[in-house]
Parts: structure tokens; C-alpha cells; sequence
């Protein structure tokens, strides 16, 4: 679908980015030590630094991937939610107080507080690069399919706009313009996600039985690239064809024609009695070498789409094999077991004063992004009967979805510019975890470069430039690869490599420095060899047949994790230091 | 470490007795949320159409655990963050861990 630039989005989008940039310039003059720099001086009050939480964890993966897969597959992208939230727990009851008593601004500091070992230092940070970069990835790469329909500008030059305006950024005021970019971010996105929920109930559900709304559609893309769309060439203008919108309600329970207003469990369980229209495509090539996908309608009852197992990823737990199953168990333990191991969400507890303050804010971040979470499920079924979906992107779905609604003009270009934001909010605190492991543990730490408070924040923004360059390169060169695997794949790691480290180096007094630098290594290591020779990742990045795997299945978690604990305590029991 | 000051910490961490409390009643309500967790992943896995029973107004098992779950954790936030709102009393004679 040809999607217009739309002058109000650009000017919408603008306002954004010179308020975010105006808030970088007006707290440069509160990030001139290390402390400023990496932590914002640990004077970030509670609620803002809880709202934050919100901005940094919502990335554009769970705004537009979640909302878009509930609008393509009903109930599974929810699993995604329940998943993301789940691990708050961890962090909240487990990790966050002990973090922050220990720690000052890396969570290496934390692991590392008892032993001053050079080798954890150099393994955290060694994961907390490669995690960082694994996220920074699909981030940019949502930044450049984000642009295209917003200001009409190519991918690289999506990719360009927001990692210089994150730069920028990063390099004026560090974790504290980091932070209230994220505030504002977060408290957008929950406020405008919930204005559209309440327009979603509002509008209730309409049956739409025009023949054309059941029309199926054709694109043909020749050799030479040329497009085809319903037998016309692509265009809007005379005598050319698009895609039309999609997505409705073919039959309401009962029989009557529109509901009106609905309350929020009404609407659900209206949706489930009822029976709408989902698309599928398929595709064909012919001799010349032409692709031809046809999407076509599928009307589905409301029951069907809202149980779990319609997306090929979780079609397995239908299956009879239990290896499918575990695979299923594997995505959901990494999901729980993630969200606390992340570098750039573990930061965040030093930018607060104390224990009770870094509880306080988890519990305020807890309450927001549950209330999003919940969110997701009315955004994407709404988009799913919104007639507004593009069948091409389902990461358009929730920005179309506003564009669904009368005098939806303003709505869209809010929603889109919110979205880009959301790419700005996580990109920022991903490049300052990175620069921190950087400076703070592989110069200072590591090598033991000696460096004074200003060498520390003037190295901190050369890496953070550098950083940000590598990401944009990346993002450049991946705009091909299905990005929404990368989010998977970090949580994946991040589990692996710090969460056994962590709970262990915070709770087990018998843990030794060798244990956790064995278990950050094997945990990483063995979790990305294992994506990396997963059959998802044989049939969707190197394009091999996925039963040429090795591995028996294709999510590592529910093995990697426990390995990683394993190996702490052996390596640790192995190097008991003598008793004195 | 030369350049990065040390601030000294807050008085919540200067009492041991507190963090043991705290990490005693984290456990305690870990725990029962790895149980609600685990029992939906499990009926996910073991056995799916279970989550198609209407229980509640008209909406399933699997669209009420899942919204179920992410209430709980909210719920829990606030129950330990209840639980945490003071320090611990000292109690002479109990070493904390």
C-alpha cells in the first residue's frame, strides 16, 4: 500500500523531536560529572524515574509488533504481553533492592561489589555490548520502516534521522535527558494508547457486508521489479491500482448491524460471538520468474481468534509433539526470566536514591506498563475490524487504526510521531548502558585506564557517537532481516548470560568470581549458538530448510538458563577460596 | 575507583535487617507468581483448549488468566511495596544473613 506523507505527522513529528532536543539542551548543565553522565546523579525522583521505566521497556516491538500481531492473529501477540510483564516480578521482587545497595552504575558494579575481578568486568560488559547491540538492531530498523509511510523519506534515511537525533541526545545531557525523554515517551504512549481504546469501545463493533470488503487482492511483482496490483500497475493515480484497506466484521451475534458503545468486557465478549475477516496471503511464482501473492479472506469466529495458537509461532502447542511444546515453555520462561537482565532496564535503578525509591518506581513502572500491556489486546483487535489495515505491514496496524477514526488526521500523525519517539526513548537508554560498560567497566575497570571525572564523561560520549553509528550501520544493513526475532534473540541472551549470575553473585554467599564469569560466558555463548543454529533461524535468515537444524528446537531459554546456573555453582564449589 | 565518587548509601541499606525482611517477603510472593505464571503457561502447552471455556462474562479462560496476570502483578507490586513501607525492628540476639 502506497502510503501519502501527510504534512500534519511531519509537523507533529517535529514538534516531538524539538521538545525532546530542547529538554537534552535545557539538562546539559546537570550531566557535567560521571555521575551526572551515567546516572543523573541519582536524583531522579521515584514517579518520574517509574514512568520512565514505561518509556524505555515499551520499544517499538511491543507498540507496533504486539498491536500488529493481535491484529493479523488475535490472542497470540497477548502472550507476548502477559510474557513481557511477567518478568517485572523478577526485577521488582528479586533483583531491584539488592541491585541498587550494590551497585553505582553498571550492573556489573553489582555483580563485582565483593570481588573487584577484572574478569567480571570484562565478561558483563562483554554481554551487555552484545545484548545492547541485539536490541539496538530491530529498533533502528522500525525507525526506517516507521519513516517511509510518516515523511515519505527512504529507509537509510530513517535510520539516519533518529541515530543522529539520539546522538544528540545521549551526548548533551546523558542519562538525564535520557530519562525524561523516556517519561515523556511513556506517558504519551499510555495516554494516547488509551484515548484510542476508549474511541475502540466507543464505536463498539459494525458488521460491514459490502461485496468488496471481501474482495480478494493480487500483487504481481515482475523480474524487473515492476508492480501489479488487481491487474492494474501500482499507483494512485488514473487508470493505476493499490491495495485496498482491510479488516471487519462479517457477522455480529444475533444478526443486528452495529452494537454502539460497548464496556470493555462487553466488547469482548461480543468479539468472541462474533465472526470476522482475517487475511491470508499466499505466493506463487511463475514461469517468467514473476511472484504473484494473493491475499485472500478468511472469515474466522471471535472464539477462534481469541485462544491462543494461531500464529505459526505458537501454532506448535497444538501439536502432538511435546517437542513443540517445550519450545513454546522455552519462549515463555526467556520472556519471564529477560526483562530483569536487561543492561539498559538495570541502569535505570541507579538513577534513583535509594532501596525504597528503586521499589517505589518499579511498582510505578509495574502499574503503567500493565496498563499498556492491557491496552494491546483492545488496540489490536480494534485494528483487526478497523478496516484501515494495511495487509502488507501488520507493524502499521496500530498507527492505521487511528487513522480509521473520524477527523482520524491528527490522531495518526500523533500516534506515528508517538511511535518514532518510542524508537528515540529505547535507542537513548540502550546507547548510554553501552557506553557505560564502555567506560566504567572495560577502560576503568578492565584495562584501568586512569581517567578523571571529566575524561569519563567526554569518553562516554565519544563511545556513546560510536555506539550510535554502529547502530545505524546496522540498521541499514539488517532492513531486510524479520527484526522481530532480534527482540527474542536478546531476551534470550540476556537471560542466559546475567540472570544466573546475578540471582546467585546477590543471594548465594558461596559464589566465587570464577563462577561468575564461567556462567556469563556459557550462558552467552551456548544461547547464541543455539539461535544461531535454531531451524527459525536457518528458515528465516540464511534461508535453508529448518530441518536441517541441529538444534531440536528453536528457543534456548528453558536449557541455556538452567546451564547457566549450573555452571556458576560448579565453577564456584571447584573455587572455594581456603579457609584462613 | 579514581574519578567515579562514592556517594555513602542511604540508611535502608545501612540496616541489614530491613534488606533480609525485604528479601524474605520478595521470595515468599515470587514464588506465588511463578506458581499463577507457570500454572497459565502450562494449560497453554499441555492442554489449549481448556482456555476456550467462557468463565467470566461471556470471555474465555485464556483472555481472563491473561489479563488475570498482569493485574496479579500489579496487585503483588503493591502488597510488597505495603509489606517494605517502614524498616525493619532490630531484634537483638538474631544476626541478620
Amino acid at each position: 500500500v502506497i502510503h501519502e506523507a501527510s504534512p500534519l505527522a511531519i509537523v507533529v513529528f517535529l514538534a516531538f523531536v524539538g521538545l525532546t532536543l530542547g529538554l537534552s539542551f535545557y539538562f546539559a548543565k546537570r550531566s557535567r560529572s560521571a555521575s551526572g553522565y551515567y546516572a543523573a546523579g541519582g536524583n531522579i525522583h521515584w514517579f518520574v524515574n517509574g514512568v520512565a521505566f514505561a518509556g524505555d521497556y515499551l520499544s517499538a516491538a511491543s507498540f507496533l509488533g504486539i498491536c500488529g500481531m493481535i491484529a493479523f492473529y488475535g490472542y497470540d501477540g497477548f502472550l507476548y504481553s502477559i510474557g513481557y510483564l511477567a518478568g517485572w516480578i523478577v526485577a521488582l521482587l528479586v533483583v531491584a533492592e539488592p541491585l541498587k545497595r550494590m551497585g553505582r552504575y553498571t550492573f556489573a558494579d553489582a555483580l563485582d561489589s565483593r570481588f573487584q575481578s577484572r574478569a567480571i568486568k570484562l565478561t558483563a560488559a562483554i554481554s551487555t555490548l552484545v545484548v545492547s547491540v541485539f536490541y539496538l538492531i530491530p529498533q533502528m530498523v522500525g525507525a526506517g520502516v516507521l519513516i517511509r509511510p510518516l515523511l515519505g523519506l527512504p529507509h537509510a534515511a530513517g535510520v539516519i534521522l533518529v541515530g543522529a537525533i539520539v546522538i544528540l541526545i545521549v551526548v548533551t545531557a546523558g542519562m538525564v535527558s535520557t530519562t525524561y525523554v523516556q517519561f515523556l515517551k511513556g506517558s504519551l504512549l499510555v495516554v494516547f494508547s488509551a484515548i484510542l481504546t476508549v474511541l475502540i469501545l466507543n464505536r463498539g463493533l459494525v458488521v460491514d457486508d459490502s461485496p468488496e470488503a471481501s474482495e480478494p487482492q493480487t500483487v504481481s511483482i515482475a523480474p524487473d521489479g515492476a508492480k501489479q496490483v488487481n491487474g492494474l500497475p501500482q499507483g494512485t493515480g488514473p487508470g493505476e491500482g493499490d491495495l485496498r484497506a482491510v479488516g471487519h466484521v462479517s457477522k455480529l451475534p444475533g444478526g443486528i448491524e452495529r452494537t454502539g458503545p460497548l464496556g470493555p468486557l462487553e466488547f469482548l465478549s461480543t468479539f468472541q460471538q462474533s465472526e470476522l475477516v482475517l487475511w491470508r496471503s499466499t505466493e506463487t511464482k511463475l514461469d517468467d520468474g514473476t511472484r504473484v501473492i494473493k491475499y485472500s479472506p478468511r472469515p474466522t469466529s471471535g472464539a477462534d481468534i481469541l485462544r491462543p495458537g494461531n500464529h505459526p509461532q505458537f501454532s506448535a502447542i497444538r501439536s502432538d509433539k511435546l517437542i513443540d511444546k517445550v519450545n513454546f515453555v522455552s519462549l515463555m520462561l526467556a520472556l519471564f526470566a529477560g526483562t530483569a537482565s536487561l543492561p539498559h532496564i538495570l541502569i535505570r535503578y541507579y538513577t534513583v536514591k535509594d532501596q525504597a525509591a528503586a521499589r517505589k518506581s518499579t511498582v510505578v513502572g509495574i502499574g503503567s506498563i500493565g496498563f499498556f500491556y492491557v491496552l494491546t489486546l483492545y488496540l489490536g483487535l480494534g485494528a483487526m475490524v478497523s478496516g484501515a489495515l494495511d495487509v502488507t505491514d501488520s507493524n502499521m496496524a496500530a498507527p492505521l487504526l487511528a487513522k480509521s477514526f473520524p477527523d482520524g488526521g491528527w490522531l495518526f500523525a500523533i500516534i506515528s510521531a508517538i511511535a518514532f519517539t518510542t524508537v528515540l526513548g529505547t535507542v537513548s537508554g540502550l546507547i548510554v548502558a553501552a557506553s557505560g560498560a564502555v567506560v566504567h567497566d572495560l577502560m576503568s575497570s578492565f584495562w584501568r585506564v586512569q581517567m578523571n571525572d571529566h575524561d569519563k564523561v567526554r569518553i562516554g560520549k565519544i563511545s556513546a557517537v560510536v555506539v550510535g553509528v554502529v547502530a545505524v550501520v546496522l540498521g541499514i544493513l539488517f532492513e531486510q532481516l524479520n527484526v522481530s526475532y532480534l527482540v527474542g534473540w536478546a531476551f534470550s541472551v540476556a537471560a542466559s548470560a546475567n540472570l544466573p549470575s546475578l540471582v546467585m553473585a546477590l543471594f548465594w554467599r558461596r559464589t566465587t568470581r570464577q563462577g561468575i564469569a564461567a556462567a556469563i560466558l556459557v550462558g552467552m555463548a551456548s544461547s547464541l549458538a543455539w539461535i544461531l543454529l535454531s531451524g527459525d533461524t536457518f528458515k528465516s535468515v540464511y534461508g535453508l530448510p529448518a530441518e536441517d537444524s541441529p538444534v531440536p528446537f528453536s528457543q534456548p531459554g528453558i536449557v541455556t538458563i538452567p546451564l547457566g546456573f549450573a555452571v556458576l555453582v560448579l565453577v564456584s564449589l571447584v573455587t572455594q577460596p581456603k579457609k584462613s | 575507583m579514581p574519578g567515579f565518587e562514592t556517594r555513602p548509601n542511604t540508611q535502608e541499606a545501612a540496616d541489614p535487617h530491613t534488606a533480609t525482611r525485604n528479601a524474605r517477603y520478595g521470595a515468599i510472593l515470587f514464588m506465588l507468581y511463578v506458581l499463577l505464571y507457570g500454572g497459565f503457561v502450562a494449560i497453554n502447552a499441555f492442554n489449549p483448549d481448556v482456555m476456550d471455556t467462557v468463565v467470566l462474562a461471556g470471555v474465555n479462560l485464556a483472555v481472563v488468566y491473561g489479563l488475570g496476570l498482569i493485574v496479579a502483578a500489579f496487585v503483588l507490586a503493591l502488597v510488597y511495596s505495603w509489606l517494605c513501607r517502614s524498616a525493619a525492628p532490630a531484634r537483638p540476639g538474631k544476626r541478620p544473613q
